[in-house]
């Protein structure tokens, strides 16, 4: 029976590792944009990021599953509905079709915009900290040095972030392999579904099974951000 | 014609006044000290000089050139105010060298960028690249030898005391060979036995055409470097003059006062 579960395990692992590997891809650098957004001078870009922040971290990331892959086909054509006439008549006859009826979303693209969303809201609140943490005075030293605004972040601030902040970044990146599994609530085949299938036949160690595959995924990372840190440990901030 | 001519600079937090109507100007190959109390508008004055603050009033001219003038209605990009922020050298009290980068990286990083946008603007050859680079290497550790670094060019930062690492600084400042190099209280942030070695940096770096603004709380120092001396308090230029004048026989009931208490 080994083999079989073993199998089924990995396939699920599979879909699990695909929502963690494009969530990263895309998190990562969104939420450096999103940070960007909640630091801005400009009053009202940084309320509403910081609005949109509050909403994502403060709700359950199941909740926001949910209602990004069923919320625009059921939302959508009742917005349609309710326009008034005069809306209608002046706005473009494809994109009233496309509101009344729209094409279902992919569970697997819902879910990782979902993700990424949340993600990203959550790595932009690490790096806010982590450039924020950075002293004033290695701003003024790159710019009385003659350094543009963009190559005092990437040569000088940057690289010190990036130092300040590996070990929250070390913690949400494990917390999202273990979220994966949250992506069963709008039924997308994930190793714990797969695990969970075997009860039927009155099979409980899958279940543990699937554990032991989280536990060596997320030593594999902690492995990983250690050499990372051990990397960067030549200096000191 | 001077080197930096300094026209009524005012500089204002909110309501707060930090500096009111200083006028100076600098030969060049002249070394000028300000001496003043905490609070007295000094530390603001190589900001304002360095473009970290902007001046509420007043000009700012090197070689005849109006670098500043807080009447003209013209807004200056951030472009402009980076070639015009490189005639002025700082160096801070804090260090503030970059902790991921060993002492040679630290001193040829902002030349090694300027050069580079000069290589795209200019469509330097591959070839002459390297060359140029080479000799902004080569620039660097000199300046290293000259302030007695060039065993430490691999270390880092948090390798060094903070006498060493101040000498670093005043490397990296000269390293894009600014008119006018500013110290801003260099020695404060040092142990006592690690003053003696940065002063004497500083001393060694008079002579010849490098002119100087130096802000520090080491009287000796100051009278032994300086070719003029301005005694600062509440924002206003209190006493200027050479080093004997001032140190000597100062006039004005303030640097008295403030003399006998710190010499």
């Amino acid at each position: 029976m080994f083999l079989p579960v073993t199998l089924r395990l990995l396939e699920g692992f599979g879909e699990s590792l695909k929502i963690f590997a494009l969530t990263l891809l895309f998190a990562l650098p969104g939420g450096l944009i999103i940070s960007f957004g909640s630091m801005s001078k400009f009053k009202p870009l940084k309320a509403v990021v910081r609005f949109v922040v509050w909403i994502v971290r403060g709700t359950p990331l199941m909740l926001q599953l949910l209602i990004i892959f069923y919320g625009p086909g059921l939302i959508l054509p009742s917005v349609a509905e309710a326009l008034p006439s005069g809306v209608v008549e002046v706005m473009p006859v494809w994109l009233y079709q496309w509101m009344l009826a729209p094409p279902l979303l992919d569970r697997f693209a819902a879910a990782i915009v979902a993700f990424s969303l949340n993600y990203a809201c959550y790595f932009s609140e690490i790096y806010r900290g982590g450039i924020e943490g950075v002293p004033y005075g290695q701003y003024e030293a790159g710019q009385v040095l003659g350094m543009t605004k963009s190559q005092v972040f990437f040569k000088v601030v940057l690289m010190q972030v990036v130092k300040r902040i590996l070990a929250p970044m070390s913690n949400e990146v494990i917390t999202l392999v273990k979220d994966t599994s949250l992506a069963r609530v709008i039924s997308i085949y994930e190793i714990i579904w797969a695990g969970e299938s075997f009860i039927k036949k009155g099979m409980i160690w899958p279940l543990f099974y699937t554990g032991a595959f989280y536990l060596i995924f997320s030593a594999l990372l902690t492995w990983l951000f250690g050499k990372f840190e051990k990397k960067l440990s030549y200096y000191k901030i | 014609m001077s080197l930096l001519e300094v026209q009524n600079l005012r500089k204002s937090f909110g309501k707060t006044e930090v500096i009111r109507e200083i006028s100076f100007s600098l030969e060049k190959g002249e070394v000028l000290v300000i001496i003043g109390s905490s609070g007295s508008g000094k530390t603001t004055l190589l900001r304002c000089l360095n473009f970290l603050e902007t001046p509420s009033g007043g000009k700012i001219l090197v070689n005849g050139e109006t670098l500043f003038d807080a009447d003209s209605k013209v807004k200056i990009s951030d472009g402009e105010i980076r070639k015009k922020r490189l005639h002025f050298g700082l160096v801070f009290q804090s260090f503030n060298l970059f902790p991921q980068y060993n002492v040679l990286k630290n001193v040829t990083l902002a030349a090694e960028l300027l050069e580079k946008e000069k290589f795209k603007e200019e469509k330097t050859p591959h070839e002459r690249r390297k060359e140029r680079l080479d000799a902004i290497e080569v620039h660097a550790k000199e300046l290293l030898d000259k302030v007695g670094l060039s065993e430490k060019m691999a270390s880092y930062p948090c390798q060094l005391s903070g006498g060493q690492c101040q000498r670093v600084a005043i490397a990296r400042a000269l390293a894009l060979s600014p008119d006018i190099l500013c110290f801003d209280e260099p020695t404060s942030a040092l142990d006592p036995e690690l003053t003696g070695e940065v002063l004497k940096v500083i001393r060694g770096l008079k002579g010849g055409d490098r002119t100087m603004i130096v802000v520090t709380h080491e009287m000796e120092f100051a009278r032994a470097v300086a070719d003029r001396v301005i005694y600062m308090a509440d924002g206003v230029i209190e006493e200027m003059g050479t080093p004997d004048e001032v140190f000597g026989s100062p006039k004005s009931e303030k640097t008295k006062a403030f003399l006998s208490n710190v010499l």
